[in-house]
């Protein structure tokens, strides 16, 4: 039965692949408007073969591997500061929530501006987009630590940083990593949004390509599973950096 | 002997209302004190005074001779809740709070195994709290209190939330688990606060020692038990449930 549960995602994919093949045949529909999903995968092979995709794919990484940990490590000593602080958290959290608000499509152009079309503007975007999510969720995770546990801090002697690293931090790490994989995700979203803005390389700039000039509706399908490949990927990673700090921990 | 724990005319009330009032009991180095009274009574409330987590009213609070202050090495604490960490194994919890004083996780190790020797856990020292039941909960409390060899011990009614026969079992071990260390043990148990005690101190109404009465500590491990059941152990219970009783309907 387990095994079943586990393949049924599986099937259900190759069953709506199999739906969207059939269709787009049947139907007609033209390949520049819905290309089957056999053409997409051959284009996606010619892509990776031909070195486009590769050529595309490592500059955002590259943006989503320093943004998001830039990000991440920035979300989480704010995080952590308004959760220790009260008076830190009530002067800052109108501005957090603000700064949350603002679409990042509109900061996107004034960071091109600052930072120049390469890509500091790109990580500088990803960096403002997984800040947040970090930030907000170690916030509340070190502020609504157990307060039974922190007492129990203070009867063996425990000074605010030894408070801090060995029952806060560690308490806190469901959280933070929520707040993480979170910001994996938008960490790519970000990437692409900033490759659209400006620039020659990143997977943002072959669906441009492939949208425009190059007409080639494939190809951006082949870039946009890329694309939800790395998100994944981006996923994967912080769930096993999880996984691996709970090992450490115990 | 010296007074491991002085409380000298101490009062303590939250907000306007008075939970201890100019109370004066002390421990004697070695000593095992039960502090029996009903809920509400203020037992765990001078079980904090003593342990520093709380500064009293008016009075003084001495451990070992020296202002009582909240993190002191010589003192362990144990809980109703266990309170343990649960991102560490029983054997991590229990070298807690030996990192916390700076000694190397190494040594730590070494330390907190002889402890989890100490209260027969060495079985369980490498699962994780979640694995444990309530009672090698406790007894993974109960090593990280001693583990320090502190001089003087508070138990917060460490076994109430246990089942009869593994509270039953726990209350008769107690006294050579905590060895030589002075130890104030909280309870509303009257046959509990006998069996683990050589006396028992009676806390009426708004914190006034009401009774006090010699515990079976000193017996021998069978004999605690027959002392219990004795004509003159079951005068006793049933005198100091009197009282009890009395200041519940007060």
């Amino acid at each position: 039965m387990r095994s079943l549960s586990r393949a049924l995602p599986l099937l259900l994919a190759v069953l709506l692949l199999l739906i969207w093949e059939v269709g787009t045949r049947i139907s007609g529909i033209a390949p520049f408007i819905l290309p089957p999903p056999s053409l997409v995968a051959a284009r996606f092979a010619q892509a990776w073969g031909d070195g486009t995709m590769i050529r595309h794919l490592i500059p955002t990484v590259l943006e989503v591997t320093i943004g998001g940990l830039l990000g991440g490590l920035l979300g989480l000593l704010i995080g952590v500061g308004l959760g220790l602080s009260g008076a830190a958290r009530r002067l800052a959290s109108p501005y957090l929530v603000a700064a949350q608000s603002t679409p990042i499509l509109a900061l996107g152009p004034l960071l091109v501006l600052w930072f120049g079309p390469g890509a500091a503007a790109k990580i500088a975007i990803c960096a403002l987009i997984t800040l947040f999510p970090v930030a907000i969720a170690t916030l509340v995770a070190i502020r609504d630590a157990d307060r039974g546990l922190l007492e129990l801090g203070r009867t063996l002697g425990a000074s605010p940083l030894q408070s801090l690293l060995l029952i806060r931090l560690p308490s806190a790490r469901s959280g933070i990593f929520a707040g993480a994989r979170v910001a994996a995700t938008l960490a790519v979203v970000g990437a692409i949004v900033g490759e659209w803005l400006g620039g020659s390389s990143g997977l943002g700039v072959l669906v441009n390509l492939a949208r425009g000039s190059l007409f080639d509706t494939p190809l951006l399908f082949a870039a946009l599973i890329q694309i939800a490949i790395l998100g994944a990927s981006a996923y994967a990673l912080v769930l096993a950096a999880e996984r691996l700090s709970g090992k450490i921990q115990r | 002997m010296g007074s491991a724990l002085e409380l000298r005319s101490v009062t303590f009330a939250f907000g306007q209302r008075t939970v201890l009032d100019r109370i004066s009991l002390s421990v004697s180095a070695g000593e095992c004190v039960a502090l029996l009274g009903a809920n509400g009574s203020g037992k765990t409330t001078l079980l904090r005074l003593a342990a520093g987590l709380l500064r009293p009213l008016s009075g003084e609070v001495f451990v070992a001779g020296s202002p009582a202050s909240a993190g002191r090495a010589d003192l362990g604490l144990a809980f109703q809740d266990a309170r343990l960490l649960d991102w560490r194994s029983a054997l991590r919890n229990v070298t807690l709070p030996l990192e916390l004083a700076r000694m190397s996780i190494a040594d730590a190790r070494v330390v907190a195994s002889e402890a989890l020797a100490r209260v027969s856990a060495t079985a369980i020292a490498d699962r994780s709290p979640n694995e444990l039941s309530g009672g090698q909960r406790q007894r993974v409390a109960l090593a990280r209190a001693l583990v320090r060899r502190p001089s003087l011990i508070l138990l917060d009614e460490p076994f109430a939330a246990l089942d009869a026969p593994t509270r039953g079992r726990l209350d008769e071990e107690l006294p050579e688990l905590i060895g030589g260390a002075a130890a104030l043990f909280v309870t509303h148990d009257v046959a509990e606060a006998l069996l683990v005690a050589d006396r028992v101190l009676l806390l009426s109404d708004r914190g006034v020692i009401g009774a006090e009465v010699a515990g079976f500590r000193s017996l021998p491990l069978a004999e605690r038990r027959r002392a219990l059941r004795s004509t003159d152990g079951l005068a006793v219970q049933t005198s100091l449930l009197a009282v009890l009783n009395g200041a519940v309907d007060a």
